[in-house]
């Protein structure tokens, strides 16, 4: 239908335009797998954003190649014995790339803001141990009064409430990094705006086409500018997983942070095996159990029914084969802190599960005859169907009648966070690198606990103890004595611990496989 | 005709009045809200959130805001996308939907229009089986199908084209989802105008043509052409909006920056904001666009006229 000389042409125009982007020595081309909803360090809800903000923004304390936390804009800090006063000296020659200097009044100008309920921040909560903290962000008391202060130009103190273990994991956020109290106090709107934002990392905004592309430019001012390879990044929203993967295929990307799609999985392992990077993630896959009374998963003998009848090395190698790790517990293995612990069923065989979870479910009144009706949602996805079928046929036996119902997300997590169903599947991805972003859901006031109804007096006094505790140790046996108790009650049903999967060119070095899916450029290199 | 555009106009305000209305209120009856996510928000930070988009006040309140609002041109500030307003948003990436859907308009006509006109003429040969058969095709596979294919084939098998992106509008990253995008409509007009022009060839005025001596040539171009082509025309209004507007799959597959995708995203996030904006502007751009296929009738029905009485 098309002229086959006009195709040519134009295939030779875009062969041009190719060579030319090329000639650009060192630009990194990333899927950023989504647009990202803002660059506000403080205001960003998700990883798509804080890959970008994390290179314009850096924290005081900041992640190294491999995701560990290594000092950033404070080369050192000192926390007193009780765990409440944190210290932190900020590097004298750090300064904003319009060449103001970086100064302790802009870590506490920032902090302020985060915690202003108009700012209405998704993370503030995680900020809630500096004194002061919550009465801010609730209203009831004014920014001032937020137990940071600048004792010099150079050094900042923080006043904890408490000593809290993870806190450092939170100072490591987008949202804790020092902000331009110069600049944003003459543009408080509007104040992320291309080759005009003061940033302090080590690249600065340069451009930015809503849904079309951002790019990052070296900041010759980061105080480690000298190290950084990079002199571009570009970051390109493509949401669709397919045709990120033929765009990777095509030589136009560099890295796709796409999920590999999973039908296309063997193909990748096969073909792409240099590029393909598939690593643990800190994120768990379960199904909330509603524990209120009307539900039928108030009674234990059930839940723990379910949970021995379930065959999870099934769904993860036979349904997905992506590497995802059977689990029978909430914090995925991967996380920092050593928790561990186990449901009881670990060493049984499968016949031995299968007997005790009928005799479990006769017991509880049902069986073949008088089947347990149960309702399961979940949120749209070919996936999620595939586990929820396998799931219901594994149930069967015990005379369990599953009626699937998936809505799309947004119904979907409205029905959970009213506590509006029986049986509900449910993604928990970490926001910080710590068992308590687990655990804590489940313990007062957390959102699961507010979903499910779990209430178990012990289990709360024990993570509330863990994070108290500064001890690794201690607090990894106090966190897997907690972990132990929720999983005694059979309080869900764990299905696997997620992976990251990732395309990355092997003319890319200096990128690592991290458990946040944590990748600083100032460590990534490209061969030209 | 210029009291008849106007007349037109004012009866498009209760219209959109309307739709405006409906919309505002079916989007607020979905369950769900835009903060409702794979992550749960603990009561402080979700209660803050409500009040910065002003969520907690009475819905009539709101609605009273939002129409106050958007008489003064203002359709807020996105939910989702909180760096831009959604007038922004939608000034941005209108002009790439614009360019996409006028291209894939264009070829489809100039396709379309002699692959109809062609086929009637050779009614029931070899060639007229084989271009509605090939047009029966584009009309039976959906676009979602055939560009990730064409993407395959000419971006990464081939190397020929880009597999994505928009690159500004460089003419290589057009090609494709232009053709994608233009398939079914070439189909649809193809099979609009052959049928058209078989009835119009059988029409007295054309017998009467062909006996005055007329070359066969003299009485399809300056005869029979023009009124086989109002049923395309009149079908050219609503296809020209929903092409620009709702090249959703086009723009996620080849990830161009058009407004399509603003449609599907901002209903899934519950961006109330976001999916009002792009309803008052499909809605005025509907209204348009009829308004501008009825006027191009007058100039090729000769009995329509819009005169002033």
């Amino acid at each position: 239908m098309i002229n086959s000389k006009k195709l040519t042409i134009a295939a030779g125009v875009m062969a041009l335009a190719v060579q030319s982007l090329d000639l650009s020595a060192a630009t990194l081309r990333i899927d950023n797998g989504a647009e990202p909803g803002t660059l506000d360090p403080h205001q960003s809800s998700g990883t798509w954003e804080s890959r970008i903000i994390r290179e314009m923004f850096e924290t005081l304390v900041s992640h190294g190649p491999q995701g560990e936390l290594v000092p950033g804009l404070a080369e050192r800090w000192e926390i007193s014995d009780d765990g409440t006063t944190l210290t932190f000296h900020l590097r004298e020659e750090a300064q904003w790339s319009d060449g103001e200097p970086i100064t302790a009044e802009d870590a506490v100008f920032s902090l302020r803001r985060l915690l202003q309920p108009a700012m209405a921040a998704y993370n503030a909560n995680l900020y809630y141990p500096i004194e002061g903290a919550r009465a801010i962000n609730s209203g009831e008391a004014q920014a001032e009064t937020l137990g940071v202060e600048a004792l010099d130009d150079h050094t900042l103190r923080i006043h904890l409430v408490r000593p809290t273990a993870w806190f450092m994991q939170a100072l490591a956020m987008n949202e804790a990094a020092p902000l331009p109290e110069h600049y944003l106090s003459e543009h408080p709107d509007n104040w992320i705006a291309p080759g005009r934002t003061p940033v302090s990392g080590p690249f600065s905004l340069s451009e930015w086409v809503p849904q079309d592309h951002i790019t990052l430019s070296r900041n010759p001012a980061y105080f480690a500018a000298d190290s950084v390879a990079l002199d571009e990044a570009v970051f390109y929203p493509i949401e669709d997983a397919n045709s990120a993967l033929n765009r990777y295929r095509a030589g136009s990307l560099d890295i796709s942070y796409s999920s590999v799609p999973s039908q296309r999985f063997d193909w990748v392992q096969e073909n792409l095996p240099e590029a393909l990077r598939v690593s643990p993630f800190v994120a768990e896959y379960f199904y909330m159990f509603n524990l209120r009374e009307e539900s039928p998963f108030s009674d234990v003998r059930v839940r723990e029914a379910l949970n021995l009848a379930t065959r999870r090395e099934v769904i993860t190698e036979q349904l997905l084969g992506m590497g995802q790790i059977p689990s029978s517990w909430l914090v995925p293995r991967v996380t920092e802190g050593g928790t561990r612990g186990q449901m009881a069923f670990a060493d049984m065989s499968m016949d031995a599960r299968m007997a005790r979870a009928r005799e479990l479910m006769q017991a509880a009144g049902y069986g073949p005859g008088n089947p347990l009706q149960v309702e399961l949602r979940y949120n749209t996805l070919e996936d999620h169907k595939r586990i929820a079928v396998a799931l219901a046929a594994m149930w069967k036996p015990l005379g369990v009648d599953i009626t699937l119902n998936n809505s799309e997300a947004a119904t979907h997590y409205a029905a959970v966070n009213e506590g509006n169903f029986e049986l509900a599947r449910y993604g928990m991805v970490a926001t910080i690198n710590d068992p308590y972003d687990f655990l804590g859901s489940y313990a007062t006031d957390g959102s699961a606990a507010r979903s499910t109804g779990y209430h178990n007096a012990a289990y709360d006094e024990l993570v509330t103890q863990s994070s108290r505790i500064l001890d690794d140790e201690e607090r990894a046996r106090v966190l897997t004595q907690a972990q132990q108790t929720l999983l005694d009650d059979y309080a869900l049903l764990p299905l696997y611990d997620y992976v990251n999967t990732a395309l990355v060119s092997p003319r890319v070095s200096g990128w690592h496989p991290t458990p946040m899916n944590v990748h600083p450029l100032r460590y990534v290199s490209i061969e030209e | 005709m210029l009291n008849y555009i106007a007349k037109r106009l004012a009866m498009a305000v209760p219209t959109l009045l309307i739709v405006i209305t409906v919309s505002f209120f079916l989007m607020r009856v979905a369950p769900g809200g835009p903060f409702d996510g794979e992550r749960q928000l603990p009561p402080e930070i979700e209660a803050n959130l409500m009040a910065a988009y002003h969520l907690d006040e009475p819905l009539w309140m709101q609605y009273l805001r939002y129409m106050g609002n958007l008489v003064q041109g203002d359709f807020g500030p996105s939910f989702k996308y909180k760096d831009f307003s959604v007038t922004e948003l939608i000034m941005q990436g209108f002009p790439v939907s614009l360019e996409l859907g006028a291209l894939a308009i264009a070829l489809a006509l100039l396709l379309g229009i002699p692959m109809g006109v062609m086929a009637a003429l050779r009614r029931n040969s070899a060639l007229d089986y084989s271009l509605m058969g090939v047009a029966l095709g584009g009309i039976a596979v959906p676009n979602f199908v055939i560009a990730p294919l064409m993407a395959l084939f000419f971006g990464v098998i081939l190397g020929w084209l880009p597999v994505g992106g928009w690159n500004g509008g460089a003419l290589p990253n057009l090609v494709l989802p232009v053709i994608a995008l233009a398939i079914q409509q070439i189909a649809y007009i193809a099979r609009m105008m052959r049928a058209s022009m078989i009835e119009v060839l059988g029409s007295h005025f054309i017998r009467t043509a062909r006996a005055k001596g007329l070359s066969e040539r003299e009485v399809i171009l300056r005869h029979a052409l023009r009124p086989a082509m109002l049923p395309v025309l009149s079908y050219l209004g609503p296809a020209i909006a929903g092409i620009i507007t709702g090249s959703v799959v086009i723009e996620q597959i080849f990830g161009l920056p058009g407004i399509g995708r603003y449609f599907v995203q901002g209903a899934l996030n519950r961006d109330y904001t976001l999916v009002m904006g792009t309803v008052v502007f499909y809605g005025v751009l509907i209204v348009l666009m009829n308004l501008i296929v009825d006027l191009l009738y007058s100039l090729f029905d000769p009995q329509i006229r819009y005169d002033d009485d």
